[in-house]
């Protein structure tokens, strides 16, 4: 089976970022930049599914061309080869999706596996975006995914408010991964070694002549309301007395 | 503007409060640039829900109803709703930023090559512009964001908009007949976690246990406390990995977004994510061992104890107060 897995790189998310003083961005420096979690963990699934199954499982990602770190990353755990589209400013989820859909066509994958959202826009959009934009069958947030015997449908077990649902899609079709879906695994050293000799290809966003204009602009950033806190109590009696007669909420 | 459509999420036939949130969301929209709130509701069998929705102060309720709407699908459902949206001409469709909102209104954005700006905390003007205020980076930043195109699409985070109210006049009721194509998906099964307690994202009371909670049996004690205080029950993304509790209770940043009046977080130590899901709630308890637990950093009352001890006192503290 051919898998496209889209990923994406974010600053560490264990790293508490913070807004820029003139609100015109996040600052980045001294914050390294990872693979975002979700797509390691769809990265994984893509690994697994080529085990069984054979295959192909081909890396995409659109952004600066510094992506590149993350993307070796990907092929180090195992990702046979990669694209890169290298766009210079920030898209939005519908651009990254069309830029997506044009590689997925070229790529002719039967299957697409993606996080289903990144930790720093934390949007959770481009996978159904990319889904429709295709016309493909989609299912979000799954926790476990099982092929037919024919290998032409898959039953998605989907992480949603008050419990677990499971549907089934044909394939082709775009699946973004939850959490509890696997534990990926760290690229060996070995695996790092080889995945420099990997083919990565460079494309420049303007050849696939798609249109990227932007429709969701971010145009500054504030702090969040930051909460007093840090108040401390002594022991049980004493939380249930403020808890009572102080905030009043007993 | 031209009018403004909510889609109201509801649990095969059983309406979830989310919605009165975004109604709210929605009639924001409509002080700012005009345009009358309708609500769709697709299903099958679900006139209960439309005549609740129908007392929640929009113009009319539309239903589309089905067997092909009985089960929900998102292709089903985005398919559904673009062709409400074209027919009808609606400037802008809201959605709540659940599970429901979250997975076919991006397919929506898709299908309908419009701007969609998820899990939205505000909506303001700037002159004659739309801004729209929304969290990102685990709620470290407030993004400030226009949306260009049409029409505008918005899930909305429950907890930063109050709930419409409920009973008022009755709107009226009318059927729609809608197209149902499931493009290659099937509905096969469902796992409620079942509970008798309140939900999670309507809960006046949270009890919320992590890493420091041990083990599965422990929840136990969770739960008593929960049931003592008519909370409803969270758990840490660690909990959840280990398995001690359902996904359907993990609260962050891609959990549940939850804001009672009170939090009380046993055992966590408040990572960024989990601080994201939870830093709103109006009071927030934190008892752990470890003093320099972040969780401490957002608690109005930390306790540094050993939970297993704390606990039970809360447990016995709390049972003689309702006694007394």
């Amino acid at each position: 089976m051919k898998i496209l897995v889209a990923i994406k790189p974010v600053p560490n998310p264990d790293e508490k970022v913070k807004v820029k003083g003139d609100g015109s961005g996040i600052v980045l420096e001294n914050i390294k930049m990872v693979v975002n979690p979700f797509c390691e963990i769809a990265i994984e699934e893509a690994l697994r599914i080529r085990e069984k199954l054979t295959g192909e499982v081909v890396i995409v990602t659109v952004g600066p061309k510094d992506s590149e770190q993350q993307v070796r990353t990907a092929l180090a755990m195992g990702a046979d080869r990669a694209v890169l589209v290298e766009a210079g400013a920030d898209l939005d989820s519908l651009a990254v999706a069309k830029v997506l859909a044009k590689v997925v066509a070229d790529e002719k994958a039967e299957l697409v596996l993606m996080g289903k959202q990144s930790v720093d826009d934390d949007n959770n959009q481009v996978g159904q975006i990319l889904a429709a934009v295709l016309g493909w069958p989609q299912a979000a947030f799954a926790s476990k995914v099982e092929f037919a015997a024919d290998n032409k449908k898959a039953n998605v077990t989907r992480e949603v408010d008050g419990g677990l649902e499971t549907i089934e899609v044909g394939l082709p079709a775009v699946v973004t991964v939850d959490l509890r879906l696997n534990e990926p695994r760290y690229a060996s050293l070995p695996g790092i070694m080889k995945a420099k000799k990997k083919e990565m290809k460079v494309v420049p966003l303007a050849s696939l002549g798609v249109d990227t204009t932007l429709k969701v602009k971010i145009l500054s950033y504030a702090p969040p309301k930051q909460r007093a806190g840090g108040g401390r109590v002594a022991d049980v009696a004493e939380l249930v007395s403020k808890l009572k007669n102080e905030a009043k909420v007993l | 503007m031209a009018d403004i459509l909510v889609v109201v999420e509801h649990q095969e036939g059983v309406f979830k409060k989310n919605t009165l949130s975004v109604v709210s969301a929605a009639k924001v929209l409509a002080g700012l640039s005009g345009g009358e709130v309708d609500a769709l509701i697709l299903g099958d069998g679900v006139a209960a829900v439309a005549d609740v929705v129908a007392g929640t102060g929009v113009r009319r309720v539309l239903l589309g109803e089905g067997a092909a709407f009985a089960k929900y699908l998102a292709v089903t459902y985005a398919g559904a709703v673009a062709e409400v949206v074209k027919g009808k001409g609606y400037g802008a469709v809201f959605a709540p930023a659940s599970t429901f909102g979250k997975d076919f209104m991006p397919r929506l954005s898709g299908l309908l090559d419009a701007p969609l700006a998820s899990d939205i905390v505000g909506l303001e003007k700037d002159g004659d512009a739309l801004r729209v205020k929304r969290p990102m980076y685990a709620g470290n930043a407030i993004g400030t964001v226009e949306l260009v195109g049409s029409p505008l699409l918005f899930t909305v985070r429950q907890t930063a908009f109050d709930p419409a109210a409920m009973g008022g006049a009755k709107a009226p009721v009318e059927k729609v007949a809608i197209t149902a194509a499931a493009g290659g998906t099937a509905f096969i099964s469902r796992q409620e976690t079942k509970s008798e307690r309140p939900e999670l994202t309507e809960a006046r009371v949270i009890v919320s246990a992590g890493r420091g909670i041990k083990a599965q049996e422990n929840f136990k004690m969770v739960e008593e406390l929960a049931d003592l205080l008519n909370a409803a029950i969270g758990a840490s993304r660690a909990s959840v990995d280990a398995g001690w509790a359902p996904n359907d209770w993990q609260v962050g940043q891609t959990g549940k977004i939850v804001a009672p009046e009170l939090y009380i977080a046993l055992g966590i130590s408040g990572a960024i994510q989990h601080l994201a899901g939870m830093k709103d709630s109006k009071v927030i308890v934190a008892i752990n061992k470890d003093e320099e637990a972040p969780i401490f950093q957002v608690a109005d009352y930390g306790l540094v104890a050993d939970l297993f001890k704390a606990v039970p006192e809360l447990i016995a503290e709390l049972k003689s107060l309702k006694s007394a």
